[in-house]
């Protein structure tokens, strides 16, 4: 469940390029930004199977 | 000092003075019955929550010296210094698998550093030492780079010398002495809040004066194509794409190996802290996204780093970004944010590394029979001796040194990994292995680190951390994160070294750990509440 956020990021193929720009960024940029938001969506699903309650 | 800086400088100095009250005062901050031992005074009592644990690592993390280098990096390669994000996106992950076991057997054991984590994993005082001096040897460049952060604010609001930097550092000194790990706390907040509003003011106001993202990103593209070196670009090349993603890797693996990021992991309360802490800590790594582009900014508002003796000190990119393009009043808050910035980590630091000497030098080798107070007490001392230590090396030392030792304290303290990270999964690993792979995995990144050249600054050695794939007798252009291979090579000896081991039978360790402990959280009946110091 971790695996994709820790490998996707890494794979500079996926966006190495300058289209499509989106509010002026280009796609090198904004979708590595995006990828933070896959790792947020991955650690909080796990966070929330795991929990044991405080 | 001209006059031009004042408005910057008094609020500088304002700022400044009241993260300075506040380090003195947090010693009073959720009062312990004493501080006399590690537990208080090196982890804050092993209680922080969410909140705390959020700036305090986050505090820990981000540092100065990222907030100046990475942009300045950006501004001088482009793409390639945006490696910042994966590595922080990839961090994460990999702490919610790693590290939240450390956290569960250290807090069963009472261990307070990595060091004492491996001594009782393998039974090895001296892979435990190696693994001490080797987190010190990485934090001490560390430590240093922080006040290079500092200068670099410094010398755009004209303010040469080293006489401010050794009188903020004495302060910093003075607070950590007294208050311990509950300091940098404290003063994270102040740190984080003021980073916040200044990262989002720069990317809503200097673009919109600069003409929108479009024109920043097309600038810095015109740039790049008028330069002659091949690697650098608003994208990258097919040269170090290789080198991009395995830089990224490597730094997230040797972030939380870190004394200092362990130091802010043990500090939390519970497993459940930790967790929720790995989903909201990328918000962090946002903000560094677009502290990265500041480096585009700078380019697209035509920005001259200053320089010195001839010589341009790119880092000071950002303050003089600043300095263009904010009002004085604002300048000086962003100033001080990073300025500040620069303290929390480098308390933080200053104190992992002096735990490490206290418990795996000071307690193994010189005074096994040292009381909890003598411990603190010796922690203490060598906290204030590591960051003279750190102001040394830059009065001392060109800071481009403290540049390249930085470089080799990362690749130096991935060596730790087999007997740190792949120790909290398996046993496998023969304590003799681990010892020769380290020293493998040192020798073989030091010397590939010496042989990489840098010839933008005339440099035939230690210029930087890609090595050329070429040099081993592959036929590419690609290359690779330096850090990685000598894990590898690492990895291999241990490997070998461990099925040698046990082929000659030679004797190996007792493992103090069971398996339960690696799950245990806080409320089991093996976790302590608070009387940690009587093991270990």
């Amino acid at each position: 469940m971790l695996l994709p956020a820790i490998i996707i990021p890494l794979l500079t193929f996926l966006y190495n390029r300058d289209e499509p720009r989106l509010f002026g960024f280009p796609a090198f940029y904004w979708m590595q930004l995006a990828f933070i938001l896959l790792g947020v969506a991955c650690t909080t699903i796990v966070y929330r199977m795991t929990r044991r309650g405080d | 000092m001209s006059t031009d800086h004042l408005t910057e400088l008094i609020i500088f100095a304002a700022l400044f003075l009241l993260v300075s009250v506040m380090g003195f005062v947090a010693s009073r901050w959720r009062r312990p019955d004493t501080m006399d031992n590690l537990n208080e005074w090196g982890l804050g009592g092993r209680s922080f929550g969410s909140w705390i644990t959020w700036f305090l690592v986050g505090g820990d993390l981000y540092t100065a010296y990222t907030f100046v280098a990475v942009p300045a990096l950006v501004f001088g390669a482009g793409a390639a210094g945006f490696f910042a994000v994966p590595y922080t996106i990839v961090v994460y992950p990999l702490v919610f698998l790693m590290l939240i076991r450390l956290w569960s057997v250290s807090h069963v054991h009472g261990f307070v550093t990595p060091a004492d984590f491996v001594r009782a994993r393998f039974g090895s005082p001296t892979l435990a030492l190696a693994v001490a001096i080797t987190g010190i040897v990485a934090t001490m460049p560390y430590i240093a780079l922080q006040l290079v952060g500092i200068e670099a604010v410094l010398k755009a609001m004209g303010v040469h010398g080293h006489l401010p930097i050794i009188i903020a550092f004495a302060i910093l000194a003075a607070y950590t002495y007294q208050s311990g790990l509950r300091a940098p706390a404290l003063i994270a907040f102040v740190k984080d809040v003021l980073i916040y509003l200044v990262i989002i003011v720069a990317v809503l106001y200097i673009p919109s004066k600069l003409g929108g993202w479009g024109d920043v990103f097309d600038a810095a593209k015109a740039k790049f194509d008028q330069t002659p070196a091949p690697s650098d670009g608003v994208l990258l090349d097919g040269t170090n794409q290789l080198n991009y993603a395995t830089l990224a890797l490597g730094s997230a693996l040797a972030l939380f190996l870190y004394p200092h990021s362990v130091t802010g992991i043990l500090a939390s309360r519970s497993r459940d802290t930790i967790k929720r802490n790995m989903s909201a800590l990328p918000a962090y790594s946002f903000v560094l996204g677009l502290i990265a582009l500041l480096g585009f900014m700078a380019i697209a508002a035509g920005v001259k780093p200053i320089s010195a003796d001839g010589k341009a000190d790119t880092n000071t990119v950002v303050p003089v970004l600043f300095d263009n393009m904010f009002p004085d009043w604002f300048t000086g808050v962003a100033f001080a944010a990073v300025g500040i910035g620069a303290l929390v980590p480098a308390a933080i630091m200053s104190i992992a590394a002096a735990n490490l000497f206290t418990r795996n030098i000071y307690k193994e080798y010189i005074r096994p029979d040292a009381t909890d107070k003598q411990e603190a007490n010796v922690s203490k001392l060598v906290s204030l001796i590591v960051k003279v230590g750190a102001v040394a090396c830059i009065l001392l030392l060109d800071p481009e040194f403290s540049i390249d030792l930085q470089l080799i304290g990362g690749v130096i303290i991935l060596q730790t990994l087999p007997s740190v990270g792949l120790g909290l999964f398996t046993r496998w690993f023969h304590r003799g292995g681990l010892i020769a792979g380290w020293a493998a995995g040192m020798a073989a990144g030091l010397w590939m680190l010496y042989q990489i050249p840098n010839p933008a600054k005339g440099k035939e050695h230690f210029g930087g951390s890609a090595y050329k794939l070429s040099e081993l007798g592959l036929d590419t252009k690609m290359t690779v994160y330096v850090g990685l291979l000598a894990l590898a090579v690492n990895l291999a000896v241990a490997a070998a070294g461990t099925l040698v081991c046990r082929a000659a039978k030679l004797a190996d360790g007792a493992d103090a750990t069971s398996d339960a402990d690696y799950t245990a959280d806080k409320g089991d009946p093996e976790v302590k509440e608070l009387d940690l110091s009587a093991s270990a």
